[in-house]
């Protein structure tokens, strides 16, 4: 019955967006929104942002000020100490995190730092990051604290987080950049701003988790309150907190990476993005790999403070102290010396490695010389992939590309080819199946980009309605009528557009590559170490190279949403199928199955859940990527912030900004929903990966 | 001992009529007006427990028996007050703790309470000799004395050379160990201790059961022991109350609730118990005299002991050691008494 419903509701869909299709041209504004009627809103936002800027101008200013100081502070005491001094102490704290091997990897990492030259734009972009983390993580906490404590507190928390992690990056630059003016401040508070919500979620994670007995225990000691919170309770919940700076120390670096785009830092990441204007590849990679080792070493120290064996700690024993006190008095040494050997106070500009000319040549030759072989994959991609999913079949077929024309013969067959299919499909009583299989044919042939906004729309509406209940189906309609209103239907569909096809693409491979793992341990040792690296990258490095060799546009966009959303694909794939109930298994294989059956018949839907949540962690890794690329030029949302940035057109950044954000919310709602009522039907539980 | 004006020994923690109800507008009123806990229940109230009186003498160990379900947990929840009861009164050394404010409250449980938990309930991020010494740590005692002071106590549950394992490195039962140290380690008056056997393997479970009356002969606490399994109330209580639906459904010596169950449900715990290891011979010896040339024992001697003798012999002389009064068993006393609960089972199910 319900079955029937749902076959009826899709069915009456798909009629719907055919008719809007065929019928485009009589359709008007509900066809295309006309301009006249956009809601004028870039306008009073930017006069209200103006108005506020001149009321309450001194006070931010005030605050940047006070908050220059601590970064002039980190920045003067890094500049000071020579290299090698901060290189001991760095090496010794990642020692203690996690061992010689993460003290070794420093340690080389760090001396090529300095042998490339660009020691000084690091230190500049990590004084940053030491002065936000710490920042981020008291504010994570205590709001942590708060949502913990009051319920009230939990359901205003936990939204705003949402909007604040959902808002593309660039956006927060904006009103910050506004506010507090020009200068180190606007990246700080930007990645303040950016770090504290991961801090907040795992501190309030950790808080919950803490066992009944654990603080039943503690009542019975006799703790009175505060005494039950900071003795027992945050103790107890220590690991997760940990966790939690491990998360924020990764999220600021990347918002201190992006924040570099305003310039005028003399930072790393303004190194990459400057080089990467000039089409100094080499440089810019090289460059991109100080950032890349940089995200990779606080990630292994943080997570290996985080998991370090308790028997290690102790502040009061002896040892610890005196270790102490041969750290700090060979940092002096090293400090002392550093006076008489110029090399240890500033590496000689002549003494520099500088491979990338070299580099640069290298990538000449090769883009020379399998010119024909990448253009070949770029145009392959674009004509026969790209192109029909954005335009849709109507407009991308044409005798230059395709060698033949879209003539009504041609439709008519793949008309038919379409009904075939969805025939096949229904006579096997797939219905549901069939009616899908039909409507993405017809948006096929329509193109994302061409179709009427009230046929996506509608598309949008009915699968959030469907899945996620009529409030999900209300938020996306509210949704879906900002991004019309406001006038940025057009660019939302392009950034739909392009996320889509990389997330399709990163959820097909990454699943596969999943189930590879999960199969076959050698496969999985290969596959993790390589995940691990992409995901502690900050996704303006993972553009680097997809520049380097096919240039800016669309496509380098997608491959760089494709390389940094296949990540989660693939963990939560392994994940799920690695974490099934092991007499679930047993008891499959008792029963006969041969390997292939337990896979698609007992483990592959065993692990939907968690696939499937896998796949939300795809969507909104591809859009925090989307609007990274905006830096090589695709035109969509993304674009847009990145223009109002430019421009400091606070009004359209903004919207589009929000506009972005609403798009990933509707898709996080539906694939959150999706992947509960999946876990309701089996009746297990899967967490959210760290 | 302290006594009561009427002159019996006072309790050292009583329970009167201690109700706890859950639920949207459970309170005070329901019970006052003299609902039953069926009414109450049907009024879509959550019962968890009713009417529950008992009293626990110094230096004994009342031993609560159900299972889940039975309210046992709540009912020593509610005497901690980890739980606040909805109505009646819980009396230590005759004071009302449940009028006790929240600072006499946390001065009570430094200094006079102590609890053992189920799954230890341990501080992950402390080694075992500061969680011995966690509860001294928050009465502000400095930190050289409560660690001497917390060794002295994990010399005692026999945990020497493990001071300084964190929890995660422990097996269950000596994580339990440090979780009977810590609650130790305040010396306090009452013990509470929650089924703190129960997440242990059997054999474990015996020796902790052994190392527990050790304990309790060198110390002498008054104690109150939860527990779902019959058995090792048995072996364990001085008295023993049986729960089920939040209701107490009889207190007792152990060998009385065997011989004299109050009704079904209690009857159907005893027909898996092995009476002979349950029984003394005092327990089922009759007046008859004692026949000259005959073996004495005390009658505190369990009847599985006796059987090698009574096989061979007609009977044994039982001497009372307190009383001084003597009687006699036979074999035929022992068939007797092993079949009434034979007899039982028999009926029901005919």
């Amino acid at each position: 019955m319900l079955r029937d419903r749902t076959v009826f509701t899709w069915g009456m869909l798909t009629l719907f967006v055919a008719l809007c299709i065929v019928f485009a041209d009589s359709l008007g504004p509900l066809a295309e929104y006309p301009k006249a009627y956009f809601l004028p809103l870039t306008d009073p936002m930017n006069a209200a942002m103006r108005s506020f800027v001149e009321a309450f101008g001194t006070i931010f200013k005030g605050i940047a000020w006070l908050l220059d100081w601590p970064i002039f502070v980190a920045r003067t005491v890094y500049a000071y100490l020579p290299w090698p001094a901060t290189l001991f102490i760095v090496c010794w704290l990642a020692y203690l995190a996690n061992g010689r091997g993460l003290a070794i990897f420093a340690g080389v990492s760090m001396c090529y730092m300095v042998v490339i030259g660009y020691w000084p734009e690091t230190m500049n972009s990590f004084a940053l990051v030491t002065v936000s983390v710490p920042m981020a993580v008291i504010v994570g906490f205590f709001i942590g604290a708060w949502g913990f404590r009051s319920a009230r507190a939990h359901r205003v928390i936990m939204p705003s987080l949402d909007l604040l992690q959902t808002i593309p990056a660039f956006a927060y630059l904006l009103p910050i950049l506004l506010l507090f003016g020009f200068g180190a401040t606007v990246g700080l508070v930007a990645s303040v701003l950016f770090a504290f919500p991961p801090m907040v979620r795992n501190t309030i994670i950790g808080l919950r988790g803490v066992s009944e007995e654990v603080i039943e225990a503690g009542q019975m000691s006799g703790a009175t309150k505060r005494q039950l919170f900071w003795n027992v309770r945050v103790p107890s919940a220590r690991r997760q907190i940990l966790l939690g700076i491990n998360q924020a120390t990764m999220a600021s670096l990347s918002m201190v990476i992006i924040a570099s785009i305003i310039g005028g830092t003399n930072d790393i990441g303004w190194e990459v993005l400057s080089t990467m204007r000039k089409a100094l590849f080499g440089e810019s990679l090289l460059a991109g790999l100080v950032i890349a080792l940089m995200a990779m070493i606080l990630d292994r120290m943080t997570w290996g403070f985080a998991n370090r064996k308790r028997e290690l700690a102790g502040a009061g024993d002896p040892n610890t102290r005196r270790s102490w006190q041969i750290i700090a008095g060979v940092v002096f040494g090293l400090i002392v010396l550093a006076q008489f050997i110029p090399i240890m106070k500033e590496w000689p500009r002549e003494w520099r490695w500088e491979p990338g000319p070299v580099m640069n040549d290298a990538l000449q030759d090769f883009t020379v010389t399998y010119r024909l072989a990448l253009e070949a994959i770029k145009n392959f991609s674009f004509f026969f992939v790209m192109l029909p999913i954005k335009l849709g079949l109507q407009e991308a077929v044409s005798p230059f590309t395709w060698g033949f024309a879209m003539s009504p013969l041609v439709t008519g067959l793949y008309a038919l080819l379409v009904f075939a299919i969805c025939g096949v499909a229904w006579l096997r009583d797939r219905q549901l199946i069939a009616v899908v299989l039909a409507l993405l044919g017809i948006c096929l042939y329509g193109g994302l980009t061409n179709m009427p906004w009230i046929a996506l729309s509608a598309i949008f509406v009915t699968l959030a309605w469907q899945v996620g209940g009529r409030n999900l189906g209300l938020w996306t309609v509210a949704g879906m009528l900002f991004l019309v209103l406001t006038g940025i239907w057009e660019p939302a569909t392009t950034s739909i557009y392009l996320c889509g096809v990389g997330v399709l693409v990163s959820f097909v491979v990454g699943s596969a590559i999943g189930v590879a793992a999960s199969e076959n341990d050698t496969v999985s040792a290969i596959v993790r170490p390589v995940i691990d690296t992409l995901q502690t990258m900050p996704p303006f490095v993972i553009l680097i190279p997809f520049v380097m060799i096919f240039r800016i546009g669309e496509f380098t966009a997608l491959l760089a949403i494709i390389a940094y959303a296949i990540v989660p694909a693939i963990r939560y794939t392994e994940y799920g199928l690695r974490n099934l109930p092991e007499e679930t298994i047993e008891a499959a294989t008792m029963i006969g199955s041969s390997r292939l059956q337990r896979l698609w018949q007992v483990k592959l839907p065993l692990a939907m859940p968690s696939i499937m949540l896998g796949l939300n962690q795809t969507i909104m890794f591809g859009i925090s990527m989307l609007v990274i690329t905006a830096l090589v030029g695709s035109t969509d949302l993304g674009q847009q912030i990145y223009v109002g940035l430019g421009d400091g057109d606070f009004g359209v950044g903004m919207i589009a900004g929000v506009g972005m954000a609403v798009i990933a919310m509707i898709a996080n709602g539906i694939t959150q929903n999706a992947s509960k009522n999946m876990q309701r039907k089996l009746g297990m539980q899967v967490d959210e990966l760290a | 001992m302290k006594t009561s004006p009427a002159g019996d020994p006072m309790p050292k923690l009583s329970c009167r009529n201690v109700w706890k109800l859950y639920g949207p507008a459970a309170d005070k009123s329901l019970i006052a007006q003299g609902m039953t806990p069926e009414q109450i229940r049907d009024a879509g109230h959550i019962v968890a427990s009713a009417d529950v009186s008992f009293d626990v003498m110094e230096g004994e160990i009342f031993v609560i028996m159900g299972l889940s379900g039975s309210g046992k947990s709540t009912i020593v929840r509610c005497l901690s007050r980890l739980v606040e009861a909805t109505s009646g009164e819980i009396l230590l050394d005759g004071e009302d703790l449940l009028k006790a404010s929240s600072k006499e409250l946390i001065d009570i449980r430094r200094h006079k309470m102590g609890m053992v938990f189920q799954s230890f309930g341990l501080m992950p991020h402390l080694n075992v000799l500061e969680n011995v010494a966690f509860p001294l740590k928050l009465q502000g005692m400095g930190a050289k004395e409560r660690l001497e002071h917390a060794q002295r106590v994990v010399n005692l549950v026999g945990l020497e050379g493990r001071e300084h394992s964190y929890p995660n490195q422990l097996s269950g039962g000596q994580q339990q160990r440090v979780g009977i140290a810590r609650s130790l380690a305040v010396e306090p008056e009452v013990w509470f201790l929650d089924e703190p056997f129960s997440a242990l393997d059997p054999l474990i479970r015996r020796q902790m059961q052994d190392e527990f009356l050790r304990l309790q002969s060198e110390l002498n606490k008054s104690i109150v022991f939860i527990t779902h399994d019959f058995l090792e109330a048995l072996r364990i209580a001085d008295r023993m109350a049986i729960m089920k639906d939040g209701e107490v459904v009889q207190i007792g010596r152990p060998v009385d609730l065997i011989l004299n169950p109050a009704n079904d449900y209690v009857r159907e715990f005893t027909n898996d118990v092995p009476w002979e290891l349950v029984l003394t011979a005092g327990d089922i010896s009759s007046d008859r005299p004692i026949p000259d040339g005959i073996k004495t024992v005390d009658a505190s001697a369990g009847v599985a002991s006796l059987l090698p003798y009574l096989a061979e012999n007609d009977g044994i002389g039982v001497e009372n050691k307190e009383s001084g009064e003597r009687s006699y068993l036979t074999g035929r006393d022992v068939i007797a008494a092993l079949a009434t609960g034979v007899q039982t089972s028999d009926t029901e199910e005919a």
